[in-house]
């Protein structure tokens, strides 16, 4: 019998397939059900006009009960969205990605929230404690307990 | 408090004087804190008229304190009600839960509504589309469904397994319902339905209920010691003032060898008697501080004016030659040597203003270092003594046996070594602490007194200690035990007083420090 986080990866990879990710998200790859990587850029008026990211979800035998582990991908190419919420590593502080998961948010509704965190952004910084956490930052970004400060931008 | 009145009604009969430097305490185990716990949900669920159930989700939003509870119930039961995570916000309209209480009740009609709607009736509560799919797990064979208050339904598995994980991982108790934003928290039927083929989860919700109890309790607090359950309900030292006067050592349970003893006012995992929390804390913070560090480097060293190396005099005159640099300069002034002339051994600038403010300045801060140095000396001398009061204790089995082979005395006649043992253990805490107080005491008749305590118990200490340390010979093996004996109740007695007129000078307000102590005026 296939493992609820396979079954529902599956159902939520046919609904992409089927009805197409929201705009200006694209899947790169979904290869397995461990690690999805897709492409997303904010469109519209915003201060990444013209940016475009890679995000990196991976799941582990608990999702959809637990949350996926997402970060932005940080290679030769690109790096991850300037944001006061986003580290440099990639790592992300958004409370949807730890206390307030709900098993019933889906991929796709992640990739929209974070479009909109980064649509709704008003100044590109780095977070404040950006040297400090990435100099110690677990690979996994769910092995952090971060603390979520405000959710302004 | 219920407590409170509770724990009065059985305390009157006392069995023994208590001296001044015990406090009254109980040890509760885990399971005399569920009965706490059940006390209060009882209270609340009769006052309110609301289940059991809702009533233990109203005071665990409340931190368990009724009193606020009942008063903002009173004020607005249905923001209370929805806040508290037990209807949601459009449902709690004034006329189903209203400040009535007839009506109060029927939150918890509902309340019962979600416990069966869980697992064992296969049926949801509520109609659902035919089929009906699960939104977590889309597992189309699934057939049990169940939901909060709020409706949002998903199948009994997933319900299972996001409960676990968040009692197992995150060591939640309040636990809200999966659908995103939604604030409902699952009431204890709820979570017990769904963990029912999992005891171990479910016994461990309930200690994480326990411990949120404990935790929001001032006059309880959980044995710190590893794996041990047990909790202390010690409501004299509950308010910060109170510290200011006791030293609310207690130990939990009976059965623990040795004693998990600690302190029911502060984090220090010790006996600290007879000094107060605030004071001992104080005191390991200064000995923590590497500022002691920089105060000796300042109080003994120099810099040469010429390459800045750091240099202590440890002697001789004040015409120094530095190591490094070969410059040769005056110890007093820091000036070059040459310009003293002739005046070789002392420095004709000895009087002018800077030399002496600098000096004054210097011995002022030696000064303090010195008084420092003396009592931390005594005070890690005897935390050092205590350290190695394992190998002490070897040593006497060692002699114990020894004695029994050498004399005729039976292994019940040789205890009296270990009891010495054991004394001096305890009495070297005493005293080790008795330096933190000191130090920080205002100079004065009633320091001198102290001191004087002090000093007549570390004087029969180090005697005791003496005689433990002594060679046995068969031929004075009876007058060594009477002496030993003789001297374990004189430093007992010793101990005892220091103890005693301590604790009972922090209950007149006789002492007096001479820096500013939280608490004190």
């Amino acid at each position: 019998m296939a493992s609820i986080s396979a079954r529902r990866l599956r159902k939520e990879l046919n609904e992409i397939n089927v009805e197409g990710c929201p705009a200006g998200i694209k899947l790169l790859s979904a290869d397995n059900f461990d690690t999805w990587l897709f492409s997303i850029e904010v469109l519209g008026e915003s201060l990444y006009q013209g940016e475009v990211f890679k995000l990196m979800f991976r799941f582990d035998a608990n999702y959809p009960i637990s949350a996926p582990a997402v970060q932005f991908v940080v290679d030769e190419t690109r790096g991850a969205p300037i944001h006061p919420h986003i580290y440099s590593n990639g790592h992300i502080c958004a409370s949807i990605l730890g206390t307030e998961w709900s098993p019933v948010l889906s991929v796709s509704a992640v990739c929209v929230t974070l479009q909109s965190m980064l649509a709704s952004c008003k100044v590109k910084e780095r977070p404040v404690d950006n040297d400090r956490y990435v100099r110690t930052a677990p690979d996994n970004p769910k092995k952090t307990r971060f603390q979520y400060d405000g959710d302004t931008v | 408090m219920d407590m409170d009145d509770f724990g009065d009604d059985f305390k009157v009969p006392q069995r023994t004087v208590r001296k001044t430097y015990e406090i009254e305490y109980e040890s509760l185990p885990q399971s005399a804190v569920e009965r706490l716990v059940a006390n209060d949900i009882d209270h609340i669920s009769g006052i309110f008229g609301v289940e059991a159930s809702a009533a233990s989700l109203l005071l665990r939003y409340m931190n368990w304190n009724k009193e606020r509870l009942i008063e903002k119930y009173m004020d607005n039961a249905s923001a209370v009600t929805v806040a508290a995570g037990i209807s949601p916000p459009s449902r709690a309209s004034p006329s189903a839960l209203g400040p009535d209480r007839s009506q109060g009740s029927s939150s918890g009609t509902r309340t019962s509504g979600f416990r069966r709607s869980a697992r064992q009736t296969p049926a949801p509560p509520k109609a659902k589309p035919q089929p009906f799919v699960c939104p977590i797990c889309f597992d189309d064979t699934q057939a049990s469904f169940a939901a909060l208050a709020c409706d949002h339904t998903f199948c009994s598995g997933c319900w299972t397994a996001y409960i676990t994980g968040k009692i197992r991982e995150e060591g939640e108790h309040a636990i809200r319902c999966m659908a995103e934003g939604c604030a409902l928290v699952a009431p204890d039927p709820f979570v017990r339905t769904a963990l029912t083929d999992d005891p171990e989860t479910w016994e461990r919700f309930n200690e994480l209920l326990v411990r949120h109890f404990v935790a929001s309790n001032p006059n309880l607090k959980y044995c710190p010691y590893p794996s041990c359950t047990y909790t202390v309900s010690c409501p004299t030292a509950a308010s910060k003032s109170a510290l200011t006067t006791i030293v609310p050592i207690v130990t939990c349970g009976p059965d623990a060898n040795p004693p998990h003893r600690f302190c029911f006012g502060c984090p220090i995992e010790s006996d600290h008697r007879p000094v107060i929390c605030s004071i001992a804390k104080m005191w390991l913070k200064k000995c923590r501080d590497d500022s002691e560090t920089a105060n000796w480097i300042k109080s003994n060293t120099k810099e040469c004016s010429n390459c800045q190396s750091t240099i202590e005099k440890n002697g001789g005159c004040n015409h120094m030659t530095c190591k490094k640099c070969k410059h040769e300069f005056c110890w007093v002034c820091m000036g070059p040597w040459s310009e003293h002339g002739t005046a070789w051994y002392s420095c004709n600038r000895y009087d002018e203003k800077g030399g002496v403010d600098a000096r004054d300045a210097q011995s002022k801060s030696r000064a303090s270092l010195e008084r420092y140095l003396h009592y931390y000396n005594r005070w890690a001398n005897h935390e050092q003594s205590a350290k190695l009061s394992v190998e002490l204790y070897a040593k006497t089995e060692k002699k114990m046996e020894e004695m029994q082979v050498t004399s005729n005395l039976t292994w019940i006649e040789v205890q009296f070594m270990k009891k010495a043992v054991d004394e001096v253990f305890k009495c070297r805490m005493t005293l080790k602490w008795t330096y933190a107080m000191a130090y920080y005491l205002e100079k004065g008749n009633e320091k001198e007194l102290f001191e004087d305590n002090q000093r007549d118990l570390e004087r029969a200490v180090e005697d005791l200690s003496e005689l433990l340390e002594s060679q046995i010979e068969p031929e004075i093996i009876p007058t060594l035990r009477q002496k030993v004996t003789d001297k374990t109740v004189y430093v007992s007695k010793r101990n005892e007083i220091m103890l005693e007129d301590t604790a009972k000078g922090f209950l007149e307000g006789r002492w007096q420090w001479n820096v500013p102590v939280e608490g004190f005026d």
